[in-house]
């Protein structure tokens, strides 16, 4: 009998230690991510519909579906479902009976709700966001919209509405309801820099060049895009205005040979860029206008792919060929301090947390001729070093993008011959496919 | 097509024309006989060989006349009264003699038909020096991950180097070329060191540097789409074609 006890409690806590290191490795992911370890339960009422104009409905299941959508993608929150929520659409304040909502199947400590309608071509919506459980002072927000109505603007407003929830229950930190995500897609043949809405929503094509563009990266205040694309001399670094609506001159991006992977600093200043100029793939920096170009890295080998610390602006993660396969690196902007952060595989394709703290990247820690093993999205701590696998068994996934907010990674994967865009948590959960059209790649999350 | 129809209307036209002055000859010659009871009138006689060419090719007129003090064919000038000429007509043409004498006017045609004009005739000639150049200057492989020169490389590179040695007027671009495996930047980055490697051989076996302009195509243009490593050898290659 003692014995059996024994045994039982040595056979626990052999299971105790199993079970918690994965647990144990997504709390750091999750507390660096943002994401938190907590998450607050929230309802959101479909809204009240304030008009009898007939683009009401229309406008109205487009809000509430967005809104939804929108919440339960924060990262932060523990969405009740539909299916939980009372029935009633309560729209002010006046109409809420808060006990319904927190009460047994909704559970919800925060509810969302308001009312919409369509007058005169325009679209009002109020909305109240309510802490169930603060019956004297329950509203925490209280906002009011009034746009033009259209499909689009239904869906700005909700993804306003959601960013300011979020933004107020998320620690401060902004939503990315109103981000964009831009794409390199060869859906009409040749491969064209595409942007889409955070979500997947309102996918349309940016350069029409006819020939092959790659590595879209926007400029941290969202109005050039600078990307890679061939020409007769190779390949160079070229600079899209989203403003005007064209190429704009980015002279020191042209050189003979291979000038590509540009990546923003977060002052919006600089620009670095691998460039062969000097006969080998070298990691490069010029100004935002393509002027004074100068040399960072001398390794022999590839040497490409370079990120910012968007929290310092002064250090560069970057991959390099020159032991061989290709391993994730960073040094100061000057070169100096170089360090190896991985170990061995096939590492490309970092991109670096907006509060500087992890990486993420692409590798492939089996890689070599006839191994086993998949191209996968990790994590790093840059400071420990210690690293975590996001997806398992799905494809080649590639081209990792940090959102604004920390908790979101958009990426590249490949599977069954078709390669499309997806975005998850942090922490490797809530994988969700955003194209569905032709082959989609590199996908970049804009800065705010 | 343009090019086609700019050549043949005319020389439809031509014909066309022949024919209608042909008909109009024919009632001619009674007068002639009729006034000239003293002097016996002309003979002309053209004619062609091949009859039928590519442009660019020699056609041989000879002609023959008898009784004529003037002889010309239009286009060509004054000639002998009876010899052989080379010509290089470069459009469907109809040579026209006229012999003229004491006796009066004779005249003869030869018609030449020229076929599928220089627009055939310029790729042909480049398609040999294309065709002779893949078959002398060939490309080379690279090991996985790699842009180190395989010793199997090094012998064809020196093969290369040599036709291109010998063919000093040929400006080349090469291609470096990478397995669809692993991110599409870092193939870039990886095929143009692969291509600098092929240039830095030439280069090492004399052949100007110059005369070389790199491009890398990194994954973005694979030879071979299957994902075997039969294939993946096929892609990781640098890749030479004629810099035009």
């Amino acid at each position: 009998m003692r014995l059996n006890s024994r045994f039982l409690v040595t056979a626990l806590l052999l299971l105790a230690c199993i079970i918690s290191i994965p647990v144990a490795a997504q709390d750091w992911v999750r507390t660096g991510s943002n994401l938190g370890n907590e998450r607050i339960r929230i309802a959101v009422a479909d809204f009240k519909p304030a008009s009898a104009d007939p683009q009401t409905p229309s406008l109205k299941a487009v809000f509430d579906a967005t809104l939804y959508n929108d919440l339960g993608s924060a990262g932060i929150f523990d969405l009740v479902s539909k299916s939980f929520a009372p029935q009633a659409t309560p729209g002010s304040p006046q109409e809420i009976n808060l006990a319904q909502w927190s009460a047994d199947p909704a559970n919800a400590a925060m509810v969302a709700f308001g009312s919409l309608s369509v007058a005169n071509g325009r679209l009002m919506v109020y909305g109240w966001l309510d802490d169930t459980h603060n019956a004297a002072n329950p509203q925490v927000l209280g906002k009011q919209y009034n746009e033009e109505a259209s499909e689009d603007m239904a869906r700005t407003v909700a993804h306003r509405f959601a960013d300011e929830i979020i933004y107020r229950l998320g620690g401060g930190i902004n939503g990315i309801a109103e981000t964009k995500l831009y794409f390199i897609s060869s859906r009409t043949g040749s491969k064209e820099i595409w942007a889409m809405d955070y979500d997947g929503q309102n996918q349309h094509p940016i350069t029409h060049l006819g020939t092959i563009s790659l590595s879209p990266r926007v400029s941290p205040d969202n109005s050039r895009i600078a990307f890679a694309s061939l020409g007769r001399e190779g390949w160079a670094v070229r600079m899209f205005s989203l403003e005007l609506g064209r190429l704009v001159a980015f002279p020191g991006g042209s050189a003979s040979g291979s000038n590509q992977s540009p990546a923003w600093a977060p002052d919006g200043n600089r620009i670095a860029f691998s460039s062969s100029r000097s006969g080998d793939p070298e990691i490069w920096i010029a100004d935002a206008n393509g002027s004074n170009p100068r040399r960072i890295t001398y390794f022999k080998g590839p040497d490409v792919s370079p990120t910012w610390n968007p929290r310092t602006g002064s250090q560069l993660a970057w991959v390099s060929g020159r032991t061989g396969l290709p391993q994730i690196y960073i040094m100061d902007q000057d070169g100096s301090n170089v360090h190896r952060m991985t170990d061995g595989g096939y590492a490309v394709s970092p991109s670096w947390s907006p509060n500087g703290q992890f990486l993420t990247f692409s590798w492939n820690r089996k890689y070599g001729p006839g191994a086993p093993g998949g191209q996968d999205i990790y994590v790093m701590d840059i400071a420990s070093m210690r690293w975590e696998q996001l997806t398992h068994d799905a494809g080649n996934n590639d081209f990792p993008s940090w959102a604004p907010d920390g908790r979101h990674i958009v990426f590249q994967r490949q599977m069954g011959g078709k390669s499309e865009i997806w975005s998850m948590l942090a922490d490797g959960t809530e994988q969700h496919q955003l194209t569905h059209t032709g082959n989609n790649f590199m996908p970049n999350w804009s800065w705010k | 097509m343009n090019r086609l129809t700019r050549i043949f209307v005319p020389a439809v036209l031509v014909v066309a024309l022949l024919g209608v002055a042909g008909c109009k000859k024919k009632p001619a010659p009674p007068p002639a006989t009729a006034t000239a009871p003293a002097a016996t009138a002309p003979t002309a006689d053209l004619s062609a060989s091949p009859t039928s060419i590519s442009a660019g090719d020699q056609v041989v007129l000879s002609w023959k006349t008898s009784n004529a003090s003037d002889v010309s064919i239009d286009g060509i000038g004054a000639v002998p009264s009876s010899g052989v000429k080379t010509v290089t007509p470069t459009a469907s043409t109809t040579y026209h003699l006229v012999a003229r004498g004491e006796g009066g006017t004779a005249d003869a045609t030869a018609h030449v038909d020229v076929s599928a004009a220089p627009a055939v005739a310029v790729p042909t000639n480049t398609m040999s020096a294309e065709e002779e150049f893949k078959a002398n200057v060939q490309d080379v492989f690279f090991d996985y991950d790699s842009f180190d020169i395989r010793p199997d490389a090094q012998a064809t590179l020196s093969h290369d180097a040599s036709y291109l040695a010998s063919h000093p007027n040929i400006k080349i671009v090469i291609g470096g070329y990478c397995d669809e495996r692993g991110s599409s930047e870092y193939n870039l980055a990886l095929g143009q060191n692969r291509a600098d490697a092929a240039k830095k051989a030439l280069v090492n076996a004399g052949i100007a540097g110059d005369r070389i302009r790199l491009i890398s195509y990194g994954k973005e243009k694979p030879f071979c789409t299957e994902s075997t490593e039969a294939c993946w050898q096929q892609n990781r290659r640098a890749g030479f074609s004629i810099d035009r």
